[in-house]
């Protein structure tokens, strides 16, 4: 019997909308992407074998590079009363405008007396004032990194009733003295355990 | 007369353009962004240290299974088991082959002649980087020498260190 042979219709199907959609989540995973926060120092972090990421949220960050040290707060809030608090220890008052600015600001370098001036310059004055701070002081007669870490675990404890995390952010090639001071500026006040940042590598 | 080659080519051709491989592409880089986000993230690798003002009442821990290293400059380190002074220390680097090495040797052996497990105090000098003390510790971690302690380094041991010539 002769075989009937059947309409054949065409099995192109229209890419357009898939394409689309694709190019959509791309979109959405680029921008989702943080932004990369810039290093008041370059930092060059050790690499180290571990794979376990740091927590979002509830740790401090203490960027240490070149001799000298950062340190950054997360949230907004806890930044204001962590600043109004010092502000109080050391008697110095902050405008509201001054409190707004160091809301935006990503780390603190400079050491507090130079900080109302610090938060009324531009982008490029406190770069430059950055660049030729030797960052927070650390050295027992001022106390002053003691201080910031002390306010901000009080303020993390106030505010969300639970203990604040440290990492420590160093570079490669950092003398471990500096390390070591800091180190035990942070167990003076029995913080005893803390992680060191480091990017990944293989075994 | 012109030939148009034979053909009269007043046929409108078809404007459709095969998608297929676009969208292969775009999911490919969709793929990408999404795996090496999540790689951005910085690793952290936990360091506790022991309480400065506690006291140690535990026993202290036998010579016989503590490995001691003491990290130079110059990305050098020496260690020895037991006490300084009583076994010749030995200069090593932080590769794959050297300290490691060590470490799993140290550890066998340790664990067979004791049967406990050992005990490693890094004493990191001044001369000594950041980067040294981080890949000591990520060996600890590789070898899975959990106990572990980074305490100050002595003036005898800057000596030991600087007859080795690594300070």
């Amino acid at each position: 019997m002769p075989r009937i042979k059947v309409p054949r219709k065409s099995t192109a199907i229209d890419m357009t909308a898939m394409c689309d959609v694709a190019f959509l989540l791309l979109t959405f995973f680029i921008l989702t992407a943080k932004p990369k926060t810039e290093d008041p120092v370059p930092v060059d972090t050790p690499k180290s074998a571990t794979e376990v990421t740091l927590p979002e949220k509830g740790v401090a960050l203490l960027t240490v590079g070149k001799g000298k040290v950062f340190f950054t707060i997360d949230g907004p809030e806890a930044r204001k009363q962590t600043l109004l608090q010092m502000g109080t220890k050391y008697n110095i008052g902050f405008t509201p405008t001054e409190v707004k600015q160091f809301q935006t600001l990503d780390n603190v370098g400079v050491p507090i007396q130079q900080l109302k001036q610090y938060l009324g310059m531009d982008a490029e004055q406190r770069k430059a004032l950055t660049a030729a701070s030797k960052g927070i002081p650390t050295d027992s007669v001022s106390n002053e990194l003691y201080n910031w870490v002390h306010e901000a675990r009080v303020v993390e404890k106030n505010l969300t009733s639970k203990e604040l995390l440290f990492s420590i952010k160093g570079d490669s090639n950092e003398e471990y003295p500096t390390m070591q001071r800091i180190i035990a500026i942070l167990q003076k006040q029995k913080v005893n355990k803390f992680s060191l940042i480091t990017t990944l590598r293989a075994k | 007369m012109v030939k148009k080659g034979g053909k009269v080519r007043s046929k409108k051709q078809s404007t459709r353009v095969d998608l297929t491989a676009m969208v292969d592409l775009a999911f490919l880089l969709v793929t990408f962004f999404m795996l090496t986000t999540t790689l951005n993230k910085p690793k952290a690798m936990d360091l506790a240290m022991p309480d400065k003002d506690e006291v140690n009442t535990e026993a202290p821990i036998a010579a016989s299974r503590t490995m001691t290293v003491l990290l130079g400059s110059n990305n050098r380190l020496e260690w020895f088991i037991g006490e300084p002074g009583k076994s010749a220390p030995s200069v090593t680097g932080y590769g794959k082959d050297d300290i490691r090495k060590v470490l799993l040797d140290k550890k066998q052996s340790v664990q067979q002649s004791t049967g406990k497990s050992m005990f490693v105090i890094v004493k990191p000098s001044d001369k000594s980087v950041y980067k040294n003390v981080v890949d000591m510790l990520d060996e600890l971690h590789i070898t899975d020498n959990m106990a572990f302690a980074i305490v100050d380094i002595t003036p005898a041991e800057i000596g030991l260190l600087k007859r080795d010539n690594i300070y």
